[in-house]
């Protein structure tokens, strides 16, 4: 295969793992979380590498998914014990892990194969050459191989927790009434968020994740009012940025994440203006005329 | 007096608002008179607290007018106390019950100047007023929700307007702030004052109102309360889950969707 | 004009190298070393400023956003000048800061999209635009680029005094401006309709306060970095919010706190040369925080804890009081003694903590040890008892009489009240219940103390 189709493979197998459960993000109003795991995985990676001496993924995804769930815990130990509110509890937890993991991976920038800024926006860019070797076969990019488990995790995830998921994101309440741990839920989601996190980090980088995880999310939130149809259209929007990104990226000569979540921003943009239902000249319209079916109603 | 007309401290024509296709308050049209307690009553999601919003230019209007002794709202609520409803604003702020009165007097003070002595003078008079005198440094977190209440209601005092808009003054106040805030209501009668109060507790309303506006999307009826209070126009604000126009407002929401596919 | 980004130390170390660094910082004889402290304190004072309005507001992650979204701004700003002049970055920064801004204001306005959504948006698309230009420049081989790339992670030592100077000037005015508008800003964030209601521009102060922290953002993009901006914004507020409930106080307080943050991150990226300043100083912003977290009288843990403490200790000790007391009544005799098994038999409690209560009862002079095991009260003691039982009465009979509870219901209720009535409630129970003498059991309510003599 070529290395074009190869990269965008890995950018549309990121886009989907994170459009799964970017949309459970969305709707629960935990965007920024994301945006908050997304950096502070940064510590768990380092340590890993430090310990392993090696880009193995468990140690990777064990490190960096302990992170992730240790910011949600810290988070929420802010918000309950230290009585502080919740934007300011994401806000302060997850900048100071991230200083941190900077601060590793400056010290350690011997013994870490990672720079500061590669954290960023990855390389993708290089993933068809990192091959994953057992014994002497190569069994093809690294990233396809992780980014497809994970992909095949999160769906798995969402589709046997569909029920719970959706309960516990729109009325928790209810849905502890009704016997469902909504506490677990949340936290599972933020595990799953962490190991995606983690599993495109390393092509796209922190700022492509949260890209992912949220404009396709959004811009199919503009277009349907169904849950499954809005998860199916998030992925198509995910895969839709990868390919787009990609010939941006070729086009311009830049980096090939920051095009992703360029063309992922771009077509949010036009279906917050064209969107039928919920679209912005749509509502310039009804609000021209706000009745004009009332005449037809009322009689 | 003049021979002239004087305006009507509050004129509602034909004001409709709508909140994302949904209408929430349809062709009211009403006028409010001088010197009058009037309470505003209807079930939830009636557009009570909306009908006060849009006389203060805090919602768009769909279609009609608003006018406050005969000027346009903009220009005329300078001379409307509004009061909001507690939860409104986070109590939790770093301020004292005296600041929060002081702020009625920034609309007589000019953009960017400090309060001047008198202002300080006029916010401690209103805060005695309610009784409120003692906790003038007291930071707002702690005080009790009938407290709280009693602080939004100096703020308005501290305005010196002769109208008065309060959204639901009395929800989950104690009695004895209700008694309060009812001898209140009174002495601002007194003074000529038009106060309009949006009120939940049907019981109390012949005692402490003289005129009463039943809406429910629509002005059911508007009057004093002798006449216009009755179980036949109570049965009318609130009887019936679906009153016509709200079935209409539910219908027109769903067409606008089908009229664009 | 612009400096090596590969060899910022040079321009430090040149000093003299007699004291060891972590010395020599505090001579502040090298100039350029000056300069830098500046700007970096400056930058915490306008950051923690302007970050306390973000957070009353609850909207401590616009600085995020915004921070992230200025990263497009100073690559057009080169790649339409090509140069790196601080005044000509600064205006890049805040331009597209201000683009972000009104997108997100548009998207949360016009659509259904909720505002943290449109914060995490806007915040990686124009981020990810940055970087897609930033690395278009770099691979452009255009030699003057070389240093862009700190506008990520911050690199305080690298500034020229020219950036410096901007900072300052731009800082200055910015805080002129919140003394100016402070209490505009303060209403607005606390009750902006009631703002509007008044007449007051409310629009064009929420745009003026957005300008102000998008400024704060921009002037701080060299030390701290976008990606860590936020911290500067969001942390000093919430550290100095434990300490005070005086909004100027609160403002002073953040302000001091980015500064000393400014200066340790500083400090430290002296010292170690690869260190990159923005993520030292937000640990050491954190710091700051975990510690007023803490420490702060009132609103820090460790008080509250206290404060706990305290409460469940004076309720313990009275409720042995009161069971002393009671026994007394019950044995016609107010000092009789009763052992330890026997307390514990009306009231179950921690044996351990009975112990340390009864410890600190006899400190006080309330309780005295008859014999091994057995405890009575004191004189004191015996009228402390007598006022907790008229106190607990007194509010059965309420429930009783205005609640019309029934007798057997009343007395958990009490246990609870009984601790927590003063003088001026219990005038007001008294003279509510008519001045009663027995309570709904039957049993005498012990007349009202005079409180300077201990009456057995």
């Amino acid at each position: 295969m070529s290395h074009a189709v190869w990269i965008m493979l890995v950018g549309s197998l990121a886009a989907t793992a994170c459009a799964l459960v970017g949309c459970f993000l969305v709707l629960r109003k935990q965007a920024m979380m994301g945006d908050a795991i997304s950096h502070s995985v940064l510590p768990g990676i380092v340590l890993a590498f430090l310990i392993t001496e090696s880009r193995a993924p468990i140690p990777m995804l064990i490190g960096a998914g302990s992170f992730g769930l240790l910011t949600a815990f810290l988070t929420g130990a802010l918000e309950r014990y230290g009585r502080l509110q919740p934007d300011a509890s994401i806000g302060v937890t997850f900048t100071w892990l991230f200083a941190v993991g900077v601060i590793m991976v400056s010290a350690f920038t011997g013994q870490v194969d990672l720079d500061a800024e590669c954290v960023l926006y990855g390389e993708i860019a290089a993933s068809p050459w990192d091959i994953w070797l057992v014994g002497d076969r190569s069994m093809g990019p690294r990233a396809v191989w992780i980014l497809g488990a994970i992909t095949i995790a999160n769906l798995a995830f969402v589709t046997f927790g569909f029920k719970h998921l959706k309960l516990c994101s729109f009325d928790p309440a209810l849905a502890s009434a009704v016997g469902m741990n909504v506490s677990l839920w949340h936290y599972l989601l933020m595990g799953f968020v962490s190991l995606t996190t983690v599993g495109a980090f390393e092509s796209v980088g922190a700022i492509l994740v949260v890209a992912m995880l949220i404009v396709p999310a959004n811009t199919a939130y503009l277009l349907t009012d169904r849950l499954w149809r809005m998860i199916v259209l998030s992925v198509v929007f995910g895969v839709a940025s990868a390919i787009g990104g990609y010939w941006l990226a070729a086009t311009i000569d830049g980096s090939i994440a920051g095009a992703m979540a360029v063309m992922s921003g771009a077509y949010f943009l036009i279906v917050m203006f064209i969107s039928p239902k919920h679209g912005v000249i749509a509502g310039y319209i009804a609000r021209r005329h706000p009745f004009a079916a009332a005449d037809a109603v009322v009689e | 007096m003049s021979t002239a007309q004087k305006p009507a401290p509050i004129e509602v024509h034909d004001v409709t608002v709508a909140y994302r296709h949904r209408p929430v308050l349809w062709d009211i049209d009403v006028t409010l008179p001088e010197g009058n307690l009037i309470a505003i009553c209807g079930p939830n999601g009636a557009g009570k607290s909306t009908l006060i919003k849009a006389i203060m230019g805090l919602v768009p209007l769909a279609s009609g007018k608003v006018e406050i002794f005969g000027k346009p709202a903009k220009q005329g609520r300078t001379l409307v106390a509004y009061v909001p409803q507690r939860e409104s604003v986070d109590w939790d702020f770093p301020t004292t019950a005296l600041d929060v009165v002081l702020m009625g007097r920034y609309g007589h003070l000019p953009l960017f100047g400090r309060p001047r002595k008198r202002d300080k003078e006029i916010a401690r008079q209103s805060l005695e007023k309610v009784g409120m005198l003692d906790y003038a440094d007291r930071q707002i977190s702690q005080l009790s929700g009938g407290q709280q209440q009693r602080v939004f209601l100096a703020r308005a005092l501290a305005q010196q307007t002769r109208v008065y808009l309060m959204d639901e003054p009395f929800a989950g106040v104690d009695a004895s702030t209700e008694k309060a805030i009812v001898v209140l209501l009174r002495d601002l009668r007194e003074q000529g004052c038009t106060v309009a109060v949006v009120h939940h507790d049907l019981q109390s309303v012949p005692e402490y109102f003289d005129t009463v506006m039943l809406l429910n999307l629509r002005l059911v009826a508007f009057g004093p309360v002798e006449t216009t209070f009755t179980s036949e126009n109570l049965n009318k604000t609130y009887g019936g889950r679906l009153s016509l126009l709200t079935e209409v407002g539910e219908r027109l929401r769903k067409s606008e969707w089908s009229a664009r596919r | 004009m612009e400096c090596a980004a590969l060899n910022p130390p040079a321009v430090l170390i040149s000093v003299s190298a007699s004291l060891a660094p972590w010395l020599e910082f505090f001579t502040f004889r090298d100039i350029n070393l000056r300069l830098i402290l500046a700007g970096c304190v400056l930058l915490g004072i306008s950051a923690g400023v302007l970050g306390c309005f973000a957070f009353l507001r609850k909207r401590s992650l616009l600085g995020d956003a915004l921070a992230h979204s200025a990263l497009p701004g100073v690559c057009a700003a080169f790649m339409l000048t090509g140069t790196k002049d601080p005044v000509i970055i600064l205006i890049g920064a805040t331009v597209s800061c201000w683009v972000g801004a009104i997108s997100i204001d548009l998207i949360t306005k016009h659509t259904r999209v909720k505002e943290e959504s449109a914060l995490g948006m806007v915040l990686s698309v124009f981020f990810g635009a940055g970087i897609l230009m930033l690395t278009h420049i770099q691979r452009s081989g255009n030699a003057s680029q070389a240093g862009l790339d700190k506008f990520l992670f911050g690199q305080a030592s690298s500034m020229l005094d020219r950036d410096v100077w901007t900072l300052a000037i731009v800082g200055t005015i910015m805080l002129c401006a919140v003394a100016l508008a402070y209490k505009e800003f303060k209403l607005i964030s606390f009750d902006a309709e009631f703002g509007t209601a008044l007449g007051l521009p409310t629009r064009m102060l929420e745009i003026a306060l957005s300008t102000l922290i998008v400024l704060a953002v921009a002037i701080g993009l060299q030390a701290v970095g976008v990606v860590l901006m936020a911290a500067m914004l969001v942390t000093p507020a919430a550290a100095a919010r434990y300490w005070t409930d005086h909004l100027g106080n609160m403002l002073l307080l953040s302000g001091f706190f980015g500064a000393i943050s400014g200066a340790i991150g500083t400090y430290i990226s002296y010292l170690g040369p690869r260190m990159p300043t923005g993520p030292w100083m937000v640990v050491a912003v954190t710091i700051v925080f975990l510690m007023s977290l803490l420490v702060a009288p009132k609103r820090g843990i460790i008080a509250r804890v206290l404060l706990l403490r305290r409460i469940r200790r004076k309720t313990a000790e009275e409720n042995i009081l009161r069971t002393l007391y009671v026994t007394g009544e019950k044995e016609q005799r107010m000092d009789a003694p009763s052992s330890v098994a026997e307390l514990q038999q009306f009231r179950t409690m921690n044996p351990w903590i009975l112990d340390r209560t009864l410890d600190r009862l006899m400190d006080r002079g309330l309780v005295n040890e008859t014999r091994e095991g057995f405890f009575a009260l004191t004189s004191d003691g015996i009228a402390r008892g007598a006022r907790l039982t008229r106190l607990h009465r007194l509010w059965e009979l309420y429930l009783t009489r205005k609640l019309e509870l029934a007798p057997d219901h009343v007395h958990d209720d009490a246990e609870e009240i009984e601790h927590i009535i003063t003088p001026e409630l219990e005038a007001l129970l008294v003279a509510a219940l008519d001045d009663p003498a027995v309570d709904p059991h039957a049993k005498k309510i012990p007349p009202a103390m005079d409180r300077e003599s201990a009456i057995s």
